[in-house]
Parts: C-alpha cells; structure tokens; sequence
C-alpha cells in the first residue's frame, strides 16, 4: 500500500510542482515586473509603481495599444464573415467529400505560419502574381504598392488566421441540431429570424473561440507585421518584443504583456458564460 | 444556391492554397531575381541541402520537438490522469490554469519564460528552448488525454482496484492502454507546435542553439529568396504528409 500511496503523491507532487514553476511563477514575475523600474545594471529594479502603466497610456503608446487593438478586430471580423458561411457549408456536406473538404483546411491549419506569410510576400511583391494579373489584364500600368501597408498585415493575418476561424465554427455546427431550425421554421420564423435567433445562438461557444484564437495571436504575431508590414505597420506584439530585446525597458514590455493577459481573460469570461449559457438553456 | 455554396467554398479553398502553390512553383523557377518563368531546375534544392548551418538548424528542430513531444506527452498524461483519477487541492486551479495557458498568446507565454530563464540566470539555449517547448505542448496534451479519460466507465477502474491493483497497476495496465490513442494524437500535435513555433523560440534561445524556424524567419526579413521557396516547398510537403498520415491513422482508431 506505501508504494501506492507513494505513485499517487509522486504524481501529484509533479504536477502541481510543475505548473507553479512553469506557469504561475513566470506570470506572477512578469506582473511584479510591471510594477518595476529599470536601472542600469538590471533589467528590472523591484519597485511598486503604476508609472509603466501610465506610460502605456501616454499618447505614442496608447495609439500603438490602440491601432494593433483595431488592427486585430478587422481582422477577427473578416475571419469570422468569411468562416461562417464556409464553416457551414463544410458542416452540411456528404460524409466521403466533407472528410476531404475538412483535411484541405486542416493543412494549411498545420502549415508553419512563417512559411505561410512569406508564401504570402510572393503574392503582394511589385513583381509578384497579384502585380502581374493586373498588369496584364490591362487594369494597372504600374505595379501596385501592396507589401509595407497596414491592408498587407490584415491580409497577412486573415490568411494565417483563417483555419483557426473555420475549425471551431465547424465543430460548433456540425454539432447543431438541425430539429431545432426546423422547428423554428415550422413555428413560422424567417430563414434570417431562424438563424439570428437559433443558428447564431446555438453556435455562440464556437463563434467566441473562433474569435479568441484569431484576435489574441493576431495581436501577439510581430513577425507577420516584420514581414508584410515592414517598420511601418506595429503590433503590440512588436511593441513588447521591442522591449524585450531591443529597447531593453522590461517594465513597460511587461505592463504590455499584462494587458493583453487581462485582455485575454475578459474573452475567456465571455467565452465561459456563453458555453454555461448554452448548458443551461439545454439542461 | 447550391452552385452558389460551390463557388464561394473553392473561393475559400483558393485563397488558401494559391499562395503556397505559387511558392512551391517558383522553387523550381530557374532564376534568381525575376518572378518570370525561367525553366525548371532543382538547383534551389541542391543548394539548401548544401548549407550545412541550416540543415543544424533543421536537425536542432527535429531533436527539440522529438524530446518536446515526449517530456510532454508523459507529463500531461500523468496531469491529465491526476486530475481525473484523484481529489486533490488546488486541483481545479490546475484545469482552469491548463485551459488559459492553451488559449494564451504565444508572446505572453515566451516573455513570461524568457523573464523566469533570466530570474534564475540560466543561459538561454538548448535546456531553456526544451523547456519553453514542453510548457508551450503539455496544457494541449493534458487537456487531449483528460477529454478521453471523460469518455470512460469508472467501473473498469474500481474493478481493477477491487482485484486487487495498486495505483501505479491501474495507470499502467488499465488506463494506459485505454488513453493511447489520446497520447499519441498529443505527441503528434506537440510534435507540430514545436516544429511551427517561432514566436517562444525567438525569446527562448540563444545564439548557440538556432533552430529552423528562426533561420527562416531571418532569411525571410531578408526578402524573397529561391532557397527560401524550396526551404518553405520541403516544409509544406512535410505537412501534408504528417496530416493526411494522422488522420488515416485516427480514423482507422475509431
């Protein structure tokens, strides 16, 4: 009976031990770090000010908070309007085709993002195919300027992004009882009225995952906006990478970090109450 | 409306494959500088074979997400099976906590490591980078498993332990081979979040152990390069090889 004991507390022990070391250790620095100064010789000087949070709301950052915010949302907007649609015309295919249809969005879904915003760069280049289409249809004389602008970061992220849109809006209808417009239909609601009212309802948990894990990385994704937008386009996570690494001033990249966190908890709230919603409504 | 539902769903499929297949073809485009056809050739191929730092780079991120992939697949299965099998405190801390660290930035997840790595003074490099990779994989291998152990009847379990089995006897002979499959879609899945990540590798590693990902992210802000189309068509092909391979093997599962 010891060793019994002995493998349940071992186990136990490791991963509450680990996830303190792993992943509540590290939060908790970087929200005391907020809270810090710099000095020369280290990174972080234990402090408890609110000064880095006031500087993050000083107007260069605040329009840096802001902008990557709106950048973020137009994105998160044209993922979902576009996924919906696509999500449930996956959902109602035949057995043998949607099984393909769903393996053509689960691999770009796999595909290294990287790759997938350089393959990206070949298309918006002044040389590249989208230049080249329009030039020999005769609709532009000269090449575009595409790549560097904040649309070729938009475009950039939605391609990235889009699968992670359409998976779980797919789970989500896929999952939907189709009684249920029926019954609507049958009670004499309009096809719109049937969808806002039951279809959209009945989906929410989908919709709002979907939406967490297009606007979240596309706050965070600095490369992307390395890539596509140049200097010029910047995302809080260029932002916090910056300093990080080049500006060297970890309070602010910290208080940065934190709120995107809180950021990321409100969504998880909204996430959370529409799925205990959805249960209850059920049950 | 059916044609119409046809239309926008190959639009969709269009937008996503277009560019990768426009990579892949200029891979073998037999020109440096220009965008136009030039013939095919495969001299891309034969010269990224040739760089030998970045096939290091290749094989760093091959080591790393094999070891990744089972650090964490062991870890997150003995959380997973903590979590269902046992009453513990803290216990559902740990499933909220495992739940928001999936869904977490991977920019949050990277400086909150770079800034424990720094905490503790370790140079950054190959230990920190394997950490940074197992933290990023075991919340999803945990929470994989802990959804299949959900599916089971107890019953099995406290007959095990009715006969007679100790506690480390029922993980081995019973759940165990129950969850297998979940461990090993969690390994997969690991597997690929390693390969693909570049944003916790950016804050993670150092200068002495560069992996694949940050290598094309510099020759990437270089601009476009042929290498780089046959780099990237090698990578596309290795992915679609891995999912089309996990998906027969999961459906052959069910």
């Amino acid at each position: 009976m010891s060793s019994d004991g002995f493998f349940k507390r071992a186990v136990i022990i490791g991963a509450v031990g680990w996830m303190t070391v792993f992943a509540f250790v590290p939060n908790i620095l970087v929200f005391l770090a907020s809270f810090g100064t710099t000095s020369t010789e280290n990174f972080i000087e234990p402090a408890a000010t609110l000064r880095n949070y006031a500087r993050l709301m000083d107007r260069t950052h605040l329009d840096i908070l802001l902008g990557s915010l709106r950048l973020s949302g137009l994105v998160t907007a044209i993922c979902l309007l576009t996924a919906y649609p696509f999500a449930s015309i996956l959902a109602r295919a035949r057995k043998p085709v949607r099984n393909i249809l769903l393996l053509l969005v689960v691999i770009p879904f796999w595909t290294n993002s990287l790759v997938r915003t350089y393959a990206m760069t070949a298309m918006l280049n002044s040389s590249g195919i989208v230049n080249n289409v329009l030039m020999s249809l005769g609709l532009i004389d000269a090449p575009l300027a595409m790549m560097y602008t904040p649309g070729a970061v938009v475009l950039g992220l939605t391609y990235t992004l889009l699968p992670f849109m359409i998976l779980p809006l797919y789970a989500a209808l896929e999952r939907l009882d189709r009684r249920y417009l029926e019954a609507a239909r049958d009670l004499g609601a309009s096809p719109w009225r049937a969808f806002w009212r039951v279809v959209v309802p009945l989906t929410m948990p989908g919709i709002v995952s979907g939406c967490m894990l297009v606007f979240l990385p596309a706050i965070g994704m600095f490369y992307v906006s390395d890539v596509l937008g140049g200097a010029k386009a910047m995302l809080l996570g260029n932002f916090i990478r910056d300093q990080f690494l080049t500006t060297r001033d970890w309070p602010l990249g910290a208080a940065a970090s934190v709120t995107l966190t809180a950021l990321m908890g409100l969504m998880l709230l909204l996430y959370w109450k529409s799925a205990a919603r959805l249960g209850r409504e059920a049950s | 409306m059916r044609t119409l539902r046809a239309v926008y769903a190959c639009l969709v499929y269009l937008f996503l494959y277009l560019p990768l297949a426009v990579m892949v073809i200029y891979s073998f485009n037999d020109s440096r500088f220009s965008m136009a056809w030039k013939g095919f050739t495969l001299d891309w191929y034969a010269k990224l074979f040739g760089n030998t730092s970045l096939m290091q780079a290749a094989l760093h991120s091959l080591v790393i997400a094999v070891l990744a992939a089972t650090c964490s697949s062991i870890l997150g299965t003995l959380i997973a099976m903590a979590l269902h099998r046992w009453r513990f405190p803290s216990r559902k801390v740990i499933r909220t906590s495992l739940f928001v660290m999936m869904m977490s930035p991977d920019i949050v997840i990277g400086i909150s490591l770079l800034v424990l790595f720094m905490a503790l003074s370790l140079p950054l490099g190959f230990w920190t980078l394997l950490m940074a990779h197992v933290t990023l994989c075991v919340p999803f291998v945990a929470i994989t498993v802990f959804g299949r152990l959900h599916g089971f009847d107890p019953h099995v379990v406290e007959a095990a332990r009715d006969l007679g089995a100790g506690e480390y006897e029922v993980f081995r002979h019973v759940v165990l081979p129950m969850i297998f499959p979940a461990v090993l879609a969690g390994w997969f899945l690991s597997f690929t979040l390693s390969v693909d990540d570049v944003i916790i590798s950016f804050f993670t590693t150092g200068p002495t152990f560069e992996v694949l990902p940050l290598r094309i992210y510099s020759m990437v802000r270089l601009g476009l390069k042929p290498e780089v189309n046959a780099l990237c068509a090698i990578m596309i092909l290795i992915t679609v090889v891995a999912v089309t391979l996990s998906q027969r093997f999961l459906k052959e599962k069910q």
